[in-house]
């Protein structure tokens, strides 16, 4: 098998895949943001609680590929208990990372660095990072519910 | 003795892609380091050398705008284009080469049957008729002119092998339907649908039919005089010839009394500022200046089937699919999507361990190019509860070695996901 196929495909995403985390609905959420890439037909719902300027809850529901499934569950995982200013900064290095912007430090990122493959396979860039084009929508909103694209 | 004669059949049946693998110089070319195993035919096909050299040909010697100039230039590149047009009139067995239209494809086919037909000879509260395995090329630009005159779209339902139900679709024909389109060959089941029974029912009752050849040209022997269909649209792409070139058939009565669909130069007789009167068909559809080098590329295309044999092709086709069929059948967890009776080499899968696109990606890291997503046919992945499937569709140029490799592939998504 190619190095770079084991290399988008790494255990933690995988294991995300199959036992997602935070993978539920929040009753009453603060925001409800629907997600749906036309192209492929990913579908994601991702509901947030906020207190002040605070992310205290995020979780997701929804069904697609491995590796939009896996970025979601761990986005929630990163973005929970975060500032927004600093989820938008995670947004940011993530974006950076899957489209090859920037030489990210990986020792920095943590569990984000498992997602550098996906920058061999721009056809997936948007799989990875649907969940988190939600999570910034669902930041930079005012409604309770969006749907984005 | 009836099995063994049938395995001895089989032996005896020429290998094709041996045959032709050389004139598709693409095969040869790896991906991600391994050799490429092509098997998107039903997206786009690659094209032969012969098809390559026309094209390159006519730009070197050729090259000037058609039905103009006097000069040497014009002359030849027009009768290149024109000797097209009655290459395609051959392919499909039309009575005259004046019924055949160039377009940029079958998408273009249908909305100028849509928008010309159909606005001229279809109203409010009357009916058009498709069928549940539409490509969206096929049902959006119904749907327009439907939203635009007040008429009604109507859909032929299917079983879950993926074949019309044609006794729904007799009770579906009434006084207010106008017209039926349907796929001849499904782009995501591989269905070859029965269009001689469907035409033969529309027209009891004096209602025009179009085809969508999208699938069936590069795959079925297609004769619009025995089918007796009204219209018919190729995409030349998908018969192996380039992108942005296909061509229309109608029939002649239809293309007569149809209005124009662009304005412009080429489609006119005489233009005044007052009123213009517009030229015989087909040209009155192939208003400005049009894809020259891709219609004489289609032709050569299309001889290029015609040399190889149509027959041979479907036979080893089929050999291909059967092969195909039973090699993915024992693929653990795996389902086919499509199983009609009577189906062209098309393969449509989900894995019940992997979503498509993570298959579309590990087959890609094998050099494997398969298909993977909705195939713009939303409303078939509706039917079936799906949001994607996987599809592995085979031209002449595959060999039974592409679907070992693909079965392999399909090993080590099993490897990383099971």
């Amino acid at each position: 098998m190619t190095e770079d196929v084991r290399e988008l495909y790494q255990q933690i995403i995988l294991d995300h895949n199959k036992k997602p985390k935070n993978f539920r609905e929040i009753e009453n959420p603060d925001r409800k943001v629907k997600a749906y890439n036309p192209l492929c037909g990913d579908q994601y719902t991702i509901f947030m609680t906020l207190e002040d300027d605070r992310v205290v809850d995020v979780s997701f529901q929804g069904s697609g590929c491995a590796i939009s499934k896996a970025s979601a569950s761990i986005m929630t995982e990163l973005v929970k208990g975060k500032t927004k200013e600093e989820a938008e900064q995670l947004f940011e290095q993530f974006h950076d990372l899957v489209t090859g912007k920037l030489e990210v430090d990986m020792f920095e990122l943590g569990k984000l660095a498992a997602f550098a493959g996906v920058r061999d396979y721009p056809a997936r860039v948007k799989c990875a990072s649907l969940s988190w084009h939600t999570m910034h929508a669902a930041l930079t909103t005012d409604t309770k519910t969006v749907t984005t694209e | 003795m009836n099995l063994v004669m049938n395995i001895d059949k089989r032996e005896l049946l020429t290998d094709l892609s041996d045959l032709v693998r050389d004139d598709f110089p693409i095969l040869r070319g790896d991906i991600r380091g391994q050799q490429l195993v092509y098997l998107d035919n039903a997206a786009t096909t690659q094209k032969p050398l012969q098809v390559l050299d026309t094209i390159d040909r006519y730009y070197r010697q050729h090259n000037a705008n058609v039905h103009r100039g006097v000069h040497t230039l014009s002359q030849e590149a027009t009768d290149q284009f024109e000797e097209a047009r009655r290459i395609v009139a051959r392919y499909i067995n039309a009575s005259s080469e004046s019924e055949i239209v160039f377009v940029r494809g079958c998408t273009e086919g249908v909305n100028l049957v849509a928008s010309t037909y159909g606005r001229a000879n279809i109203g409010k509260a009357d009916e058009v008729l498709i069928s549940a395995m539409e490509h969206h090329s096929n049902i959006v630009p119904w749907q327009m002119l439907c939203e635009t005159v007040g008429a009604r779209l109507r859909v032929i339902p299917m079983n879950e092998q993926g074949e019309l139900l044609l006794d729904e679709y007799r009770s579906l024909l009434n006084d207010r339907t106008k017209i039926v389109a349907l796929v001849h060959v499904s782009n995501s089941l591989g269905t070859v649908n029965p269009v001689k029974e469907v035409i033969e029912a529309a027209h009891e009752r004096g209602i025009p039919v179009l085809l969508d050849g999208a699938q069936a040209m590069a795959h079925e022997s297609v004769n619009v005089q025995e089918l007796d269909v009204d219209f018919y649209t190729i995409s030349g792409h998908k018969v192996f010839a380039p992108t942005g070139i296909g061509a229309l058939y109608a029939k002649k009565n239809h293309l007569e009394n149809m209005p124009p669909y662009h304005g412009g130069g080429e489609m006119i007789r005489s233009v005044t500022f007052e009123k213009t009167t517009y030229a015989e068909p087909p040209a009155k559809f192939e208003a400005g200046t049009p894809n020259i080098s891709g219609a004489i590329a289609l032709g050569a295309a299309l001889s290029y089937v015609e040399k190889i044999g149509k027959e041979r092709i479907a036979e080893w086709e089929r050999e291909l699919l059967r092969y195909g069929t039973e090699r993915l059948s024992q693929v653990e967890g795996l389902k086919l999507i499509g199983t009609a009776s009577r189906k062209a080499s098309i393969l449509s899968f989900t894995l019940d361990y992997a979503h498509s696109h993570d298959i579309g990606t590990i087959l890609d890291g094998e050099g494997i190019a398969v298909r993977t997503g909705h195939h713009c046919t939303q409303p078939v992945m509706q039917f079936f509860g799906l949001s994607a499937t996987t599809r592995a569709s085979l031209a002449l140029y595959n060999s039974k070695e592409d679907i070992d490799r693909l079965v392999e592939g399909l090993e080590k998504v099993k490897e990383i996901f099971a």
